[in-house]
């Protein structure tokens, strides 16, 4: 599932990679053009990790401030030419304590979705075309979290700006999926390493909605970029949400076989 | 000191004027700071507990602001091809609506199923309305709505003859929501516009917070834009009958715009906004204000007449009204300044307004009327005033009569006032607005043909982390809310125990036997868990359960029944809650419970400004009268009047809102005037040595005529306000307008027959004839 990591990472290639791609972007020649070298470029420097796992604190907030937190772990596959495979261990609160949501993440098609159930001890395939709604009740939607599929978006280079101290290209992206929650989304780049750093999420009506910030990036095995946190503020309804990783691991030997049905009931 | 004040107006009009206009500039000018608020939370002020809770609920969980769009097929049924489709539009536009959150409808309820081991959730008909609807689908949707407790008598009327989509929409947490409000109405109205041109067979209803907030703007704006000028109407009617002059008029005129528009402007200085009370200030200042001029003027004309130079005929009846028209227009402002007392901020700013419109008023009448009076070139034919004739008639046959008049008029006060009881405090937030207004009528169809507008959340707290999934109390929750819908005034409860029971008939093969709630705490997390990960955007549970999971919302709602059902509603619930479940901490709040308790703590507190507006306004009478006998006396007069107003008022109508609350207290401030005016020169023709007879003859010849007049102005000042679509403002305009009249009938039949049974003793003989007037004067100036 939860390729929640997915969008945080975002590589470097190499001085080689990296000069194919500035070079790709300097020829593209519409704004429609050098968005989509960008997000090709984005994709490409991530590529390669391999598979991940990591423990994830989420903080939710509600318009009076009270705050509850979830606590799961989250295993993550790359998979080449289509979606990440993704597993999400629940740990809090209690009473769901080991449920486990596998998610089988497509470019052109609905992602595949199980959940086991350990109070019923069965492994439940879950309707996912509705991607839009909330995950775990919290800011977040599961598209939010899906790994990033240059497909997935049209694009479109609006101008340059610095955020979080980083020069950044900002780019509109127009979900290609009717089913999406969003009519637009605005990323910002930064021109360093290739990562987000921002993005406005513009729901159906086309009002500004959430704001996700990608904070206290660091860098893995010398090339994959992960921010630790990632803050979702919904300017509607003034709630927010924090997911924070609290470790990660890469290249931990992970395989297919750690993410069909069966091995959800493995699990402990 | 008065006397050098009058004729400073007298000698130096030009600088009288000049001053005074500054003046009114100068506080006309905050108009421009002037807004209009037209939601329903501008009735409470921020320390409202039940404001405090709806605030609070709505944070814990999601804002429950709404559009209700009804659609009702002229077929009878919902249950086609062309109506489903038409409610998939409806709905997949109704997204597009400004600060909307959800959606919730026939065709994207999100329908759970099980298929072989998968939960299936998906939209009942069809997220997009560009999907062929089979008969099959139709079929489907009529199965399930029908059996559906989210649904049926809420989305789906029994009979399936009409259906609603919920539009909720958040607005911007900014004190002035007017101009979302009224975007938000017209965008949902252009939707229902496109459609009723593309459906001719089906009409469309339109209601909801939104929609009543909106109504509240456009009525209000309705109201200024013909009650406003209805009244200027009326106004130059009456003061061409009364004072057959165009210059007079135009003077009265300039005084009641001067006074109208300083008093706005002053509002506007104090940073205040214009609401629906406080949109009658202008009707009701101009109403006190024609009364103070329609006094000079008389009196002007009278001294003309009577051959005076012009100024000396000012200056005349500058001196000899000065104290009569401040003492009634300070009883006025102590009327209105105890709205003040009120819980409703829009009637303490309307009493502060008028109060302050009436002071000024005042002074203007005594400043710039004057001044022009002298500068304009006014002409009296000199004539004998006929109708006084007709006034010492009447005292005639009242002396004679009063063996008669006396028990007869105690009698039908006492009759009419024992009716007062029947009344009752009621607020119902949809009926401040008359039948014929479209807002109104779409609640009441929407009442009739599906569910009510009277709303009340119930938050149920568990007061521990993730305790809603706890079986126990899931089943104290289902018990609660079969024991709701035990109730007949209950039309819809949404209750997460149904949702609980439907998930664990899916998880277990759809079989029907299963349709209970789950045994387990960790079944029923994982169950909930399950189905919240599988509904879309903006179909979340979020509006019904809170962040931790502690705290669940059952929704109900309610025929539109009255603020003490509500109240006792409330009261019920906790008081089941206490017995079956006391460590459940249960909040009550909506807007409906807010103007329930309103309506009763403004009541009360009313109470006890009115009780005060007597007291002080006795105390200024015996003050002003020099006696504590006619000041005692006088009470009878200034209450009576009231009191059968409400005794009427019980046979026309029976309910009382919160615009009738301060009719007390108002009235007590305007009808004192004719008391005044009538005690004052009985009083001052005894202490001259006559008998009481001849008093109350004096008494008639003198003031009688000026009291119908002042009558006559108020009636009409406030039969105009009457006609306010919104019967906050219009019923207090009837019963106001009622009491006005009853007053003169009090203070024309039982007071002098009152006065001829009692007043017997002789009075020690004053020779000061200016006596009580004079002292008015001095003490209160």
């Amino acid at each position: 599932m939860l390729k929640q990591i997915k969008p945080l990472q975002w590589l470097n290639l190499g001085l080689l990679c990296t000069s194919l791609a500035i070079s790709s972007i300097a020829i593209a020649q519409t704004p429609e053009e050098k968005g989509l070298a960008i997000a090709k470029e984005r994709k490409l420097r991530d590529k390669g990790w391999g598979d991940t796992e990591s423990a994830t604190k989420m903080v939710l907030r509600n318009a009076e401030g009270e705050e509850s937190i979830r606590k799961m772990r989250l295993k993550a596959l790359e998979v080449q030419g289509d979606g990440d495979k993704g597993l999400t261990i629940f740990d809090e609160p209690r009473d769901v304590k080991g449920t486990a949501f596998l998610n089988f993440s497509h470019i052109h098609e609905a992602d595949d979705q199980w959940l086991y159930l350990p109070a019923l001890k069965r492994v439940k395939r879950i309707s996912s075309r509705n991607k839009s709604g909330p995950f775990m009740g919290s800011e977040f939607s599961y598209e939010d979290l899906a790994s990033f599929e240059v497909e997935k978006y049209t694009y479109k280079l609006l101008r340059e700006e610095v955020v979080h101290g980083e020069n950044s290209w900002v780019i509109e992206t127009i979900p290609t999926d009717k089913f999406s929650g969003y009519s637009k989304q605005i990323i910002w780049i930064d021109q360093s390493e290739y990562r987000v750093q921002k993005i406005d999420f513009y729901d159906r009506k086309k009002s500004l909605m959430k704001t996700l910030s990608f904070l206290n990036y660091r860098q893995y095995l010398n090339k994959y970029w992960r921010a630790n946190t990632m803050s979702m503020v919904n300017h509607q309804t003034n709630k927010s949400t924090d997911l924070i990783t609290e470790s990660v691991e890469f290249r931990v030997g992970l395989s297919d076989n750690d993410f069909n049905k069966n091995s959800l009931k493995r699990l402990r | 000191m008065k006397n050098r004040f009058l004729h400073l107006i007298v000698a130096k009009p030009w600088l009288v004027l000049l001053v005074g206009i500054l003046a009114v500039v100068a506080l006309s000018y905050g108009g421009k700071n002037l807004y209009f608020r037209g939601d329903y939370k501008i009735f409470f002020g921020d320390d409202n507990p039940q404001l405090q809770a709806f605030e609070s609920m709505q944070k814990t969980f999601s804002k429950n602001d709404n559009v209700s769009i009804v659609v009702e097929p002229k077929s009878g049924s919902v249950f086609n091809k062309e109506t489903l489709e038409l409610i998939a539009k409806i709905t997949e536009d109704a997204w597009q609506t400004p600060f909307s959150l959800r959606v919730d409808s026939l065709t994207n309820y999100q329908h759970t199923e099980a298929e072989e081991d998968d939960l299936i959730v998906d939209y009942l008909v069809s997220e997009f309305s560009d999907v062929e609807i089979t008969d099959e689908m139709i079929e489907k949707t009529k199965r399930v709505s029908l059996a559906e407790p989210l649904l049926v008598n809420r989305t789906i009327s029994p009979s399936g003859h009409v259906s609603m989509v919920n539009i909720t929409v958040q607005l911007p947490d900014k004190l002035d929501q007017t101009q979302d409000v009224v975007e938000i109405a017209a965008f949902v109205r252009e939707i229902v516009s496109k459609y009723q041109a593309e459906y001719p067979e089906v009409n469309f209803y339109l209601t909801g917070v939104i929609m009543m907030n909106n109504s509240f703007v456009e009525e209000s704006q309705g109201d200024m834009a013909s009650l406003i000028p209805a009244m200027f109407l009326a106004v130059l009617i009456m003061l061409s009958i009364l004072l057959r002059s165009v210059l007079a008029t135009v003077a009265t005129l300039i005084i009641i715009v001067t006074s109208i528009s300083a008093t706005m402007g002053f509002s506007g200085w104090l940073g205040m906004y214009l609401s629906t009370a406080t949109i009658s200030v202008p009707t009701i200042v101009m109403t006190l204000a024609v009364a103070d001029c329609v006094h000079i003027i008389s009196s002007y004309y009278y001294n003309l007449r009577q051959g005076m130079s012009n100024d000396q005929a000012i200056e005349q009846a500058l001196e000899i009204n000065f104290s009569p028209v401040l003492i009634t227009s300070a009883t006025t402002a102590i009327g209105f300044l105890t709205f003040n007392f009120s819980d409703v901020p829009p009637l303490r700013d309307l009493g502060n307004l008028v109060a302050f419109g009436v002071m000024l008023a005042f002074v203007l009448a005594i400043t710039i009327l004057p001044a022009f009076l002298k500068l304009l070139p006014i002409k009296v034919k000199k004539r004998d005033d006929s109708n006084f004739g007709k006034m010492e008639q009447f005292a005639e046959w009242l002396i004679k009569n009063r063996k008669l008049v006396l028990p007869a008029s105690t009698l039908v006060i006492i009759c009419v006032a024992a009716l007062v009881p029947l009344n009752k405090v009621n607020d119902v937030p949809t009926e401040y607005f008359a039948e014929d207004i479209q807002f109104r009528y779409d609640s009441d169809f929407m009442d009739e043909h599906l569910l009510g507008v009277t709303m009340i959340d119930f938050a149920l707290d568990t007061q521990e982390a993730s305790g809603i999934n706890n079986p126990e109390f899931l089943a104290v929750v289902s018990e609660f809310t079969d024991w709701l819908r035990a109730k007949d005034e209950v039309d819809h409860v949404i209750s997460l125990s149904d949702t609980f029971k439907r998930l664990n008939k899916n998880m277990n093969g759809d079989d029907p036997e299963e349709y209970k709630l789950p045994e387990q705490q960790d079944l029923a997390a994982q169950f909930l868990l399950m189905y919240e990960m599988s509904l879309p955007y903006g179909l979340d549970l979020n509006n019904q359960i809170n962040l931790d999971k502690s705290s669940l919302r059952i929704t109900v709602t309610l025929d539109n029944i009255g603020s003490g059902e509500i109240v006792a509603m409330e009261r019920d619930v906790q008081n089941w809650f206490a017995d079956r479940s006391p460590n459940t901490k249960v909040t009550a709040a909506s807007p409906s419970l807010m103007f329930a308790h309103i309506g009763e703590r403004n009541m009360q507190s009313m109470l006890t400004g009115s009780s005060l507006a007597i007291v002080l306004i006795s105390g200024l009478l015996i003050f002003a009268l020099r006696s504590l006998k006619l000041g005692i006396i006088s009470l009878l007069p200034n209450l009576a009047p009231a009191a059968m107003g409400f005794g009427l008022w019980a046979l026309y109508s029976g309910s009382i809102n919160l615009g009738l609350s301060i009719v007390t207290s108002m009235c007590l401030g305007i009808v004192v005037d004719d008391t005044v005016h009538f005690l004052s020169k009985y009083k001052r023709a005894r202490v001259l040595g006559k008998n009481a007879e001849d008093a109350v003859r004096y008494a008639f010849a003198s003031v009688g005529k000026a009291l119908w007049i002042t009558t006559l102005v108020l009636f009409t000042g406030f039969m105009v306000l009457a006609q306010s679509s919104f019967s906050l403002n219009g019923d207090m305009g009837l019963l106001t307008a009622t009491i006005i009249l009853l007053a003169l009938a009090v203070d024309f039949l039982f007071l002098p027959a009152f006065l001829l049974l009692v007043d017997k003793k002789v009075y020690k003989i004053d020779g000061e004839s200016e006596y009580v007037e004079a002292n008015q004067a001095s003490t209160v100036a």
